[in-house]
């Protein structure tokens, strides 16, 4: 039983709201990342998890029971922070049996614990060393320690990735993964990096300016978001968003891009986007995989079309172009092979099953 | 024209003249650094080589016509006559104590102030915080004769005569100490990353033990530069004891040495230099090993905060 | 989940309140935490100064409220005048050279290779942690009319005995060179502190823009450090404004009070004479300028406070 539960929280610095009035339900063993840009009130709403900060509205529970006003030490958490927070002048040993010897756990047990979480960690022979002497990687491992030896209903995480080089982020991210499948407990994580949602998380919830714009599995923002925000925030390189306006010519839908260039809308989403023809401020959204070279084999909804090209940046696997539709810069990926180069025209293709129209005004996903 | 100037083999010599030149104007300009250096810590380390040098004379010798920059019978003399008089070594003692005293007392208030200053906050300790660094820029000088008559009017009013006793150095030097000590201490608890309080908080640890387990230890190169500078302070307080103590067993060393070495006109200088000399052994040595914390807490009152 | 819903309301009033509650003894403990602090300053240093307010506002006998005639009275003494120009002089003077000097020396210990600095940093601040009582009696000792050491060695050139403290200008001369014999040191740690701080990419920029060794001090070393230069020259000048030691031991404001000083003299007469209002104003005139390097120091500290 250590489902969190947050029901219209808000939390007001002054004047200003920093978060807006949040409802959110994680359900026991489940691993959720908080993602946004920095400002969206992601980690605001972990230190009100936490017992960091008072929250101003709204209520906050964590295994059934409301946590308003429980102190952080009896709300039975464990927090890792970016910077990892460790005691510079306790080993490893000592960082990590902290918590329980304030808590006067027998020391047989103490003992226990922190070989065991060690060992989940694989950080046995480090018990002895200071934090100073240990590596960035390692750093991590003990924070993490320190939480597990705890044994708490929830793991909270804030952005404990982004002190680490790239190389070493994509291998904590993996360790991080394991760990949680072994241990079980209810995680909050938070970051800015949505690569590193996407990968860890059961459900992303996904966060702009104090609210949550849309909480789903990574494969669901990342096909059905539902405001452009999460369109655009997931996704990398990210989402085109063309400006566009649809037409009926001749009984079928068109999304016309610019003078020279429009499409037809799949029969599928016909019945859906025929309320929007001739509405101001609709944008296409496609994600650059969906615009490639041309190839030999048509499938339906894809169209070909030609542009100039302005800059082609070589991926090795993959080589990015990007060209301007009506002033807008777009981006494609296409194959290396293709002969992309900066300045020629090139054939592209579109494939429209997989676009999104967007209102600007309102920046829903239609 | 640029490609054929470096294939040309003219081009690399003159590289390497330019080079020899550079690295022979910073053998000059580090010639020229040594030079000064010598001269200025001549100028610098004088008085005290003078100080070792008569402290090692005989009255005799100290009168006579010859070279005062050189000892022609070294003797013991003075630091014997000194060490084993009762004066200066109550002198010593009174000193030691006040100065011990003055740490503890200023490091109490300093640190658990500090801790609430820096990592707390209630009402009014912003201003609190300034209100201590402008504290510390009162000198002394301006408070001794109010203090004086304050003191009077307690003898008066409480029949407590607080004048002409060592202890009361004890409550007037943490005037002196706790405004400096408590201002950096601020900046070195300040400078400890927000998320480890947290931790601790996370961890259980009430803000008793956030301080006592977390706080010190982690400052204590900070706890270390202040209590240097308390004890420095303490030791080399002048106008406080000269103003108020005067009998000979109250006194502490740089009053002692001065009002009671000096009787009159006669000037034993011998042994003036040794006892100002043993006077300056303890600052002395507590530089020479603690050097580095000496000058962090020198340099942290106008770089931290 | 459905009874958080039910219970939600309830919990908030309690949660409140008690929260509240826990906020305002953590300030409850804060404050206590402070109070031997706040005491100490309102006590010891506050009531103090104001004290020395009032008591410059008494008789000699502190019987009689006389308003400014303390002050009316000083301002008719010619001694008074000469302190005032005797405490300018030596003050800025001080500073100014403890600052050249110090800035130079910190410069030939920055340029030596840094494995040497530590331990010429170590000879050179000697003087500032001597007590100054103590090194100003060695002053004395150098300076002494019939056996100074100095004027042995000028002797040796064929120059006359110098009257290092006997004869005003030499006195004045004499208490501003053990001052900034004492004070260099301490610019001398400050500054090269600061000169550390300047980024080594910065001279080599100005090497590569054709800047002349000179030039580099004047457009990168001494903007990067003016606010330290400041700092310290306003510190010191506190401090050397309101000294005390030096001139008491070397001279004790003779020649017929020509090196008093407002702290020598104010101790002379209130302490000595027994008139402690007319000792608590002499002291009170070092507060104008206090108040200014103060100004200023705290208006540095907090505008270095908020750029943080």
């Amino acid at each position: 039983m250590a489902q969190v539960t947050l029901r219209k929280v808000v939390k007001m610095y002054d004047e200003v709201q920093a978060v807006r009035g949040i409802d959110l339900d994680i359900t026991d063993k489940e691993f959720i990342v908080l993602v946004g840009p920095s400002g969206c009130g992601k980690s605001t709403t972990l230190r009100m998890i936490a017992g960091l900060e008072e929250i101003s509205g709204g209520d906050i529970a964590i295994g059934g029971d409301v946590v308003n006003d429980v102190p952080p030490k009896d709300r039975d958490i464990a927090m890792v922070f970016q910077n990892y927070a460790l005691y510079p002048h306790m080993n490893v040993y000592e960082n990590m049996s902290f918590g329980l010897k304030l808590k006067r756990t027998p020391k047989d047990e103490i003992e226990r614990r922190v070989r065991q979480a060690a060992q989940i960690l694989d950080i046995t022979e480090l018990l002895d060393r200071k934090p100073k002497q240990l590596s960035g990687g390692q750093r991590q491992r003990v924070a993490m320690g320190r939480a597990i030896v705890r044994d708490p209903k929830v793991f909270l995480f804030d952005e404990p990735l982004s002190n680490l080089d790239a190389k070493l982020r994509v291998q904590m991210r993996t360790e991080i993964k394991k760990v949680h499948q072994k241990v079980r407990t209810t995680t909050v994580y938070v970051t800015h990096d949505q690569v590193e949602a996407m990968t860890l998380a059961d459900r992303v919830v996904v966060m702009n300016a104090g609210l949550i714009e849309q909480v789903g599995s990574p494969n669901d923002l990342y096909h059905s978001p539902i405001t452009k925000f999460v369109a655009g925030f997931i996704g990398s390189p990210a989402m085109n968003f063309i400006p566009c306006h649809l037409e009926q010519a001749a009984g079928a839908l068109r999304v016309r891009l610019s003078d020279t260039l429009s499409f037809p809308v799949p029969a599928d989403r016909t019945s859906r986007y025929t309320a929007h023809v001739g509405k101001a401020n609709l944008v296409l959204g496609l994600r650059p995989e969906h615009i490639t070279e041309t190839r030999p084999h048509v499938e339906p909804n894809q169209h070909d079309f030609e542009n100039p090209i302005d800059v082609v940046e070589p991926m090795g696997m993959e080589t990015l172009v990007y060209f301007t539709i009506a002033g807008s810069e777009v981006c494609g990926r296409v194959n290396p092979n293709a002969g992309a180069t900066a300045e020629k025209p090139m054939k592209l293709r579109a494939d429209l099953s997989n676009m999104h129209l967007i209102d600007d005004g309102t920046g829903k996903v239609l | 024209m640029a490609n054929a100037t470096i294939a040309s083999p003219t081009a690399t010599t003159i590289s390497g003249r330019r080079y020899g030149s550079v690295s022979r104007d910073r053998r000059w300009a580090l010639r020229w650094s040594y030079f000064f250096l010598v001269l200025f810590a001549i100028f610098f380390l004088t008085p005290p080589v003078y100080m070792f040098i008569t402290s090692l004379k005989t009255s005799a010798e100290i009168s006579a016509e010859s070279n005062p920059w050189w000892v022609y019978s070294p003797t013991l003399a003075n630091y014997i006559e000194l060490l084993t008089q009762n004066t200066y070594l109550t002198f010593f003692r009174n000193s030691a104590i006040v100065a011990v005293l003055t740490v503890i007392i200023t490091m109490a208030i300093s640190v658990i102030a500090a801790f609430a200053l820096a990592r707390m906050k209630f009402w009014g300790s912003a201003t609190l915080a300034t209100g201590v660094f402008l504290t510390y820029l009162v000198p002394e000088t301006l408070l001794f004769i109010p203090l004086f008559k304050m003191f009077a009017w307690f003898n008066e009013t409480f029949d407590i005569q607080l004048m002409n006793h060592w202890w009361t150095l004890i409550i007037l030097y943490p005037t002196l100490t706790v405004p400096f000590c408590t201002w950096i201490m601020i900046g070195y608890f300040a400078s400890i990353p927000k998320e480890l309080d947290e931790a601790a908080l996370i961890d259980g640890a009430t803000w008793i033990q956030t301080l006592t387990k977390i706080f010190i230890p982690v400052a204590l190169p900070g706890i270390i530069a202040a209590t240097i500078f308390c004890f420095t302070v303490a030791w080399a307080q002048f106008l406080y004891p000269l103003a108020f103590t005067t009998s000979t067993t109250e006194l502490v060393l740089p009053v002692g040495i001065v009002t009671t070495l000096i009787k009159g006109d006669v000037f034993n200088w011998g042994q003036i230099m040794t006892g100002a000399l043993l006077g300056a052994a303890p600052p002395l040595i507590i530089y020479a090993f603690l050097m580095d914390y000496y000058i962090a807490g020198l340099t942290a009152g106008a770089t931290k905060g | 989940m459905a009874d958080i819903a039910a219970r939600g309301p309830v919990a908030i009033a309690g949660g409140r309140s008690s929260l509240h509650k826990l906020m305002q003894r953590k300030s409850t403990i804060a404050f206590l935490m402070a109070l031997p602090l706040i005491l100490l300053i309102l006590t010891l240093v506050a009531y103090p100064a104001g004290y020395a307010v009032y008591l410059a506002m008494l008789n000699k006998g502190m019987t009689k409220f006389v308003g400014f005639g303390n002050f009316d009275f000083l301002f008719g003494r010619e001694t008074f005048w000469m302190v005032v120009y005797q405490s300018c002089l030596f003050a800025i003077t001080a500073v100014i050279f403890k600052a050249i000097i110090g800035f130079v020396v910190a410069h030939f210990v920055h340029n030596i290779p840094s494995k040497g600095q530590r331990k010429w940093r170590g000879m050179l601040l000697v003087p500032w942690v001597i007590p100054p009582a103590m090194s100003t009696l060695a002053w004395l000792w150098l300076f002494d009319p019939s056996y100074s050491a100095f004027n042995w060695i000028l002797a040796g050139f064929g120059i006359d005995r110098i009257p290092w403290t006997g004869e005003t200008g030499w006195a004045r001369f004499s208490v501003i060179l053990v001052n900034v014999w004492i004070g260099a040191p301490f610019f001398m740690i400050m500054y090269l502190a600061a000169l550390k701080s300047v980024p080594e990419q910065l001279y080599e920029a100005a090497s590569i823009d054709g800047a002349t060794w000179w030039q580099r001090i004047w457009y990168v070393t001494l903007p990067m450090m003016r606010n330290i230069i400041a700092i310290t020259a306003l510190f010191s000048l506190i401090v050397t404004f309101a000294n005390f030691d030096i001139v008491r031991v070397l001279t004790k404001g003779d020649p017929l009070n020509t090196t008093h000083v407002f702290a020598t003299w104010a101790f002379r007469v209130g302490i000595e004479s027994g008139d402690i209002p007319l000792g608590a104003s002499v002291s009170l005139f070092m507060v104008p300028i206090l108040a200014v390097a103060a100004t200023f120091i705290l208006r540095d500290i907090t505008k270095r406070g908020s750029e943080v």
